[in-house]
């Protein structure tokens, strides 16, 4: 059976029209999609229903950027069932996670150990009882040889910088292989997301208590981009239509997001360098982007600004026009340290060549982003599966083909400029609408009640890259599975793959050029 | 090279005038929290609309001045939550943006006026006075709270003027600087790293998280703040705190800032 079930981004679905697979036939449909330029967004389990003799079934989306869909399906019952990574390398991570949350095994998968060293099968009541095991206590895999050493660095690193655990096997100063082990900073969203709307979280709070608080958290560098995903999956169950003036506030602030962090970035690249008034300058200017997003809702990251229905902040004209002041001037600046930075040779040196991976492991591995971006793959949510206001402001999709630390630096340089053309846009387009109506119906009308037994999907091109949000309700509208697949998901084997056969000393240098985000993975 | 300078030229200077100046802050902080006692309704104050709204548990009931809830500013996120709850438009959040304090009960916020951080005791000032060197610990932390800490490293806020500096290791350090809620994965390592620190030592906890767990207090998975597992020495509250909080607070322990 070839399911033809097709969905855009934001939609909702009733549950029951997702095409049902046996195993092998999803195994064939996801390698037959992979094949024809399709991508695995999504791979996760849902709980055995209760009274199915506690089986537990995998939901996996599909997406194909050129054509702008979404395929969803659902695969029957598989406690133990034949790996699908050996045939579909993007899966490897889904399925490590898979077997550490639900208890299940794919047999046959090349590395099977945890992903985030909880509690085993803490989504699966009926998984089977397991030990909890300590933080990257695992079996490394280790090459052998008199002239080979092993390098363990962290979970707790030299910077000010979240936790996570790096072995790489070297030969000298080549590194022949790094494994990452994560999940220092778990801290248990997803379980806590499960049981509905309001079960675990009316521990405090009313409306919806606890739950933006997680998503702003989730990577508070990407409050916007989780809190954005999370509102479209509340708005399209609900039916709700968001005002066009908060849709491009959202956008404004998704800009400001991705402009503070990638303005960041080439400052902490050119630091890594050691190419100092670049990373002077941008230090300074990745603050005074966050102090627009400041300007607009009080807070620098964000935080509370985007709500279901729309925006919590609205802007006079007199607010608006600081904003586009501060922005100009910023952007001026952001240009100049961008220059230094891309014209001295010394720097172009170090980049260039730096922590290549080729288009072929990128398209392999699933990777998202301006990593994805820099292998010459642009794949770009804006672009692909446009939302919001980003179906009137089209955006155009980076993309650099060398794979290298430059291309992901450039890329950065190219998103910076297209960050600023859709902000102007916005803006133009926000002082000719009346102020006001930023949100579909007041705090009081939400939450709203659920379509029931559906399925919607949320994707948001977050500075990383795409955050994916899929939600399932259950027959009472309440929310029964609540997956989020960060960017670096999907990108930290990419980090891996670049240092393979490079020096570890450029480890620095190619780590910042993913800068990766470990609690969005942990969650 | 002649570039760099003239862009520099351009640029400007660009470090901030607090201490010694008023910080720039937006209009729009969600600062310190206001309740207006006299607007409060009486017969709100038993079962108080705002304390039911909290999605932390942060407002205590009653034990404010004149009945007003008492505020965790451990616990508070600054999400205005109860501000939309109150019916009679009794709570505000103001700009006062300093709340670093010494000791967790001074977080209990009653309405008076906060008891802020005192400046450290005689040897350990004499010590750290002038020369403070943390090591930041990310325990759980979301990356917001890190990356304001980050931040006061540039020439905005240039803490090296001040004599602080984050370093690379417990060893070189003067004591941690720990954000995050402390999940069980990073316990072990966060007592290792303290106790790798020379004494004597002093321990920072920054944001809402490290105070009391923040959003994620009483999750299986967090310990609920630093103090669960190393004593601490000042509590920066905030989700995340601005810098300047964050500035004003290590000023304040160091004995720099001394007016309330």
């Amino acid at each position: 059976m070839q399911p033809d079930l097709t969905m855009r981004n934001g939609e909702s679905i009733p549950a029951h029209l997702i095409p049902v697979l046996d195993f092998e036939s999803l195994r064939t449909f996801l390698v037959g999609e992979m094949r024809g330029g399709g991508r695995l967004a999504a791979l996760f389990g849902l709980p055995p229903s209760p009274g199915t003799g506690g089986a537990v079934r995998l939901l996996a989306v599909v997406a194909r950027d050129g054509a702008g869909i979404l395929r969803p399906v659902v695969s029957e019952a598989c406690d133990r069932y034949p790996a699908l990574t050996p045939d579909l390398p993007q899966a490897h991570l889904f399925e490590r996670e898979l077997s550490e949350q639900f208890g299940v095994t794919p047999v046959g998968h090349p590395r099977l150990k945890p992903v985030r060293y909880h509690a085993p099968g803490t989504l699966n009541p009926a998984a089977p009882a397991a030990p909890r095991p300590l933080p990257a206590d695992t079996d490394f895999f280790r090459v052998e040889g008199d002239e080979v050493h092993e390098v363990a660095v962290g979970p707790i690193h030299a910077g000010v910088i979240e936790p996570g655990h790096f072995r790489f096997q070297c030969h000298g100063e080549t590194v022949f292989h790094l494994e990452i082990a994560l999940g220092f900073q778990h801290r248990g969203i997803e379980a806590s997301l499960e049981g509905g709307l309001l079960g675990p979280l009316a521990a405090g709070g009313q409306g919806f208590g606890r739950i933006p608080h997680f998503m702003a958290t989730a990577a508070g560098d990407t409050t916007i981009g989780h809190t954005l995903a999370w509102c479209r999956i509340m708005e399209s169950l609900s039916g709700t239509t968001v005002p066009e003036r908060a849709g491009l506030f959202r956008l404004i602030a998704l800009e400001l997001e991705r402009l503070a962090n990638h303005t960041g970035d080439l400052g902490a690249l050119a630091g890594d360098v050691a190419y100092l008034p670049t990373m002077s300058f941008c230090g300074r200017l990745r603050g005074d982007f966050l102090n627009m997003t400041a300007l607009l809702c009080g807070n620098r990251f964000g935080r509370g600004l985007v709500v279901p229905g729309g925006v919590a902040f609205d802007a006079d004209p007199a607010r608006l026009a600081e904003l586009r002041g501060r922005f100009e001037s910023t952007f001026r600046d952001v240009e100049g340290a961008a220059d230094l930075l891309f014209e001295t040779p010394s720097v172009r040196a170090r980049f260039e060549h730096t922590g290549e991976i080729t288009r072929e492991t990128a398209t392999a591995l699933g990777l998202v982003g301006p990593a994805a971006r820099a292998c010459g793959i642009a794949r770009d949510v804006r672009v692909d599966h446009p939302f919001g206001a980003y179906r009137r402001l089209a955006a155009r999709a980076a993309s650099w083909p060398s794979g290298d630390v430059y291309a992901r630096a450039f890329v950065r340089r190219q998103e910076i400029r297209e960050s600023a053309r859709l902000i102007r846009a916005a803006l133009d387009l926000l002082s000719g609408l009346p102020g006001g109506d930023i949100r579909h119906g007041d705090a009081a009308s939400w939450p709203r009640p659920l379509a029931p037994e559906s399925l919607a999907v949320s994707l948001v091109e977050g500075w990383r890259g795409e955050i994916c949000h899929v939600a399932l309700t259950d027959e009472d509208g309440r929310v029964m599975r609540y997956k989020m697949v960060d960017p670096s998901f999907h990108n930290w084997e990419g980090l891996a793959m670049a240092l393979r056969g490079r020096a570890i000393s450029d480890f620095p240098l190619c780590n910042k050029s993913f800068n990766l985000s470990y609690c969005g993975h942990d969650l | 090279m002649l570039r760099a300078a003239l862009e520099r030229l351009r640029q400007k200077r660009r470090t901030v005038a607090f201490p010694d100046g008023a910080p720039n802050l937006p209009d729009r902080l969600r600062g310190l929290p206001v309740i207006d006692a006299g607007k409060c309704p009486p017969d709100c104050l038993a079962a108080p609309a705002c304390a039911a709204a909290c999605p932390v548990g942060a407002m205590r009931p009653g034990l404010g001045l004149g009945g007003t809830p008492l505020v965790d500013l451990g616990k508070c996120l600054f999400c205005t939550d109860c501000m939309a709850a109150c019916p009679a438009g009794a709570i505000t959040f103001g700009r006062d943006y300093r709340l670093a304090v010494r000791k967790r009960e001074h977080l209990h916020f009653r309405g008076e006026a906060l008891r802020l951080a005192e400046a450290l005791e005689k040897r350990t000032r004499k010590l750290f006075g002038r020369s403070l060197k943390l090591r930041q610990v990310s325990a759980g932390g979301c990356n917001a709270c890190e990356a304001d800490l980050n931040v006061l490293t540039t020439i905005v806020f240039d803490l090296g003027r001040f004599g602080i500096d984050f370093v690379a290791s417990p060893r070189h350090a003067d004591g941690l600087m720990i954000t995050g809620p402390v999940p069980e994965n990073m316990r072990e390592a966060l007592i290792k790293c303290y106790e790798a620190t020379p004494d004597p030592k002093i321990v920072i906890a920054s944001g809402a998280c490290a105070i009391s767990g923040g959003p994620f207090a009483g999750l299986p998975e967090s310990h609920d703040g630093a103090d669960a597992v190393v004593p601490v020495d000042l509590y920066i509250p905030g989700c995340p705190p601005h810098p300047i909080t964050a500035l004003d607070g290590m000023l304040r322990l160091l004995g720099r800032i001394k007016k309330d």
